[in-house]
């Protein structure tokens, strides 16, 4: 499956990275918020978020749905759309994990940071497949500036 | 009864791209039914293999969580809204 890069300046994928480190051993998570169209998808901005696995944060993170439909309130007013969501995995590759697409929302995009006690490593995102079988990685394409709203 | 059934963002493209959808529906689990029908690629994200809708769907009618109501028994009445809310989930290791 082909899907069109994702767009994101280079601040905000080191405020990913940031609240991964921040909340070091335990997983971050939070919004993207930004435009999705045939040809392009690029996020405007974040919204970090809670954790609100409690019991199990060092491997585990959730968004509760009154969370996901905060996010959702603040990306109408700001006249964009939820695109995507990330969150870190601690001491673990930035690939998804089985837990991971058994979880997973199709159309999304998913961007998983990988954090150690020394800083970010890698960060990737990445799209599940319609039939859910699997994730199709996703191109993170670099922009200078993210658009206006 | 009338209803309305909206749709979260991730699924309206298999949705014919709609927001919500009209339909007559007794209870929530028929109004399930009526959606996964018209839309039968819906059907595998909501629903486990097991039939079971999966742990990451919420759905409510009007504010109110079905898990606290009858759950998928829950009755409807004219003008209910439907919602299918996702909550979003993952984590490092299996």
């Amino acid at each position: 499956m082909s899907v069109s890069p994702l767009r994101i300046s280079d601040a905000l994928l080191r405020r990913i990275q940031a609240h991964g480190v921040e909340t070091f051993p335990h997983e971050c998570c939070g919004a993207m918020l930004g435009r999705d169209s045939e040809t392009s998808r690029e996020v405007i901005e974040l919204l970090p978020l809670a954790n609100r696995r409690d019991d199990s944060p060092r491997n585990r993170f959730e968004v509760t749905p009154s969370d996901v439909q905060m996010a959702e309130k603040k990306a109408r007013e700001m006249r964009v759309d939820v695109i995507g969501w990330y969150h870190s995995h601690p001491n673990a590759p930035a690939r998804p994990s089985e837990f991971d697409r058994e979880h997973a929302w199709p159309w999304y995009s998913y961007v998983i940071v990988s954090v150690e006690a020394s800083g970010p490593r890698d960060t990737k995102s990445w799209r599940l497949r319609d039939d859910r079988s699997a994730y199709d990685p996703e191109v993170i394409e670099s922009v200078a500036q993210s658009a206006s709203i | 009864m009338a209803v309305k059934v909206i749709i979260p963002t991730p699924l309206r493209p298999y949705a014919g791209k709609q927001e919500s959808v009209e339909m007559e529906a007794g209870n929530v689990r028929e109004a399930l039914a009526g959606l996964t029908t018209r839309f039968g690629e819906l059907k595998k994200h909501l629903y486990s293999d097991d039939g079971r809708l999966r742990s990451f769907v919420n759905v409510y009618v009007n504010d109110e969580d079905i898990r606290y109501l009858e759950k998928e028994e829950t009755q409807l009445r004219d003008g209910d809204i439907v919602s299918i809310v996702p909550s979003i989930a993952g984590g490092a290791r299996k």
